[in-house]
């Protein structure tokens, strides 16, 4: 099972012009400049492929920081 | 009473009847007076469906459970229809992953299941010379063919696959007089928008429909009645949008 730490970093790798030090367990994610749906939509296919988990978009939509999308996807490993 | 639009005396195969688009074009189709066989996987949907469809002008509907992916079940479907004045090829999945995520299991997955499992079955029904003189084939592809929008790679890859196919099919069976045509559906309220869009993703496409609604699944199954109905004679080949104005801008 991957930790919070291994998550933020894979959370990370899909933001180009973000550097990976501004993202951390608790970045208010929505509020990234690079933010948007398309990153979502890379976001709920990083944790299908890492996981086995099936996101849902609401479930990127409800989350404000990172964290709360680690808890979401281990939520569901449950 | 004067009606080209009948579907009088015809028998219809419809897929994807269990559901949606399928299986509201199923019950159109029972009341514009053809006899329909059904076909999905889930049983209980199915036999809703079926148990919907319009008897009142003494129709005899059928209902065969079949899975569309698997070759003896697809086999079993083809033997049991009789002879067939149109089937609706309208099965149909959907996956939502940006290109750089898919793998060859999500290809294989929906092109299987939107291109192929279409393209299998009305050859194994033309193999089987199962569809009269003069017939109608319908596929239900999608706007998608022509429009992309983020994670519908997949969807649209196989739906513009799907559409290339029917023109094939329209090209290769026009000597037979047999049809082949194309619906392309914008959003319609099924299970399928319902389980791939969010409340607020669904909110803002609204506004990207110029009749501001949505579709329902009769929208797109009359439309597919006039292709299946003698008043289509003339017409093969074509693509049909049925989308509320979507393609407009
Ligand atoms: N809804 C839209 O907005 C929209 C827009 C454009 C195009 N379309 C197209 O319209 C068609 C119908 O969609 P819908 O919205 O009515 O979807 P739906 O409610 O999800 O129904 C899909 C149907 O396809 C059947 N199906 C899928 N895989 C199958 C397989 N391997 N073998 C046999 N049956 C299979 C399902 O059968 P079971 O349930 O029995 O498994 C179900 O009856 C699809 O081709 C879709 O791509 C839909």
């Amino acid at each position: 099972m991957k930790s919070l730490e291994e998550f933020v970093v894979l959370f990370a790798e899909q933001f180009d012009d973000t550097d990976a030090s501004e993202i951390t367990a608790a970045t208010v994610f929505h509020d990234l400049d690079e933010w948007s749906s398309i990153i979502g939509l890379t976001l709920i296919a990083m944790v299908d492929e890492e996981f086995g988990v099936a996101l849902k978009g609401d479930d990127v939509k409800t989350s404000v920081t990172v964290e709360d999308l680690y808890n979401k996807v281990l939520a569901y490993l449950k | 009473m004067y009606n080209p639009f009948s579907l009088k005396g015809k028998t219809i195969l419809v897929t994807g009847a269990s559901s949606g688009i399928g299986a509201a074009t199923a019950v159109e189709c029972s009341k514009m007076g053809a006899n329909v066989i059904v076909t999905g996987r889930n049983e209980e949907r199915l036999k809703k469906t079926f148990d919907h469809l319009d008897i009142s002008f003494g129709a005899n509907h059928l209902m065969i459970i079949a899975d569309l992916a698997d070759e003896t079940s697809v086999n079993s479907l083809v033997e049991q229809t009789g002879i067939l004045d149109g089937v609706v090829n309208n099965a149909g999945v959907n996956r939502v992953k940006p290109v750089t995520f898919i793998k060859q299991d999500d290809f294989d997955y929906v092109f299987q299941s939107n291109a192929w499992a279409a393209v299998n079955l009305t050859r194994s029904l033309c193999r089987k010379k199962k569809l009269r003189k003069n017939s109608s084939i319908v596929f239900t592809s999608s706007v998608s063919a022509f429009f992309n929008a983020p994670g519908r790679a997949l969807y649209a890859g196989s739906k513009a696959a799907l559409t290339a196919f029917m023109r094939s099919f329209a090209v290769e069976l026009s000597d037979k007089g047999i049809r082949a045509n194309a619906v392309h559906p914008g959003l319609v309220e099924t299970k399928l928008i319902a389980e791939n869009l969010t409340e607020e993703e669904l909110q803002n496409n609204l506004k990207e429909y110029p009749l501001n609604r949505f579709g329902k699944p009769e929208d797109v199954a009359w439309a597919i009645i006039y292709l299946l109905s003698d008043a289509s004679a003339w017409v093969t080949g074509t693509s049909m949008i049925v989308d509320g104005g979507f393609m407009l801008k």
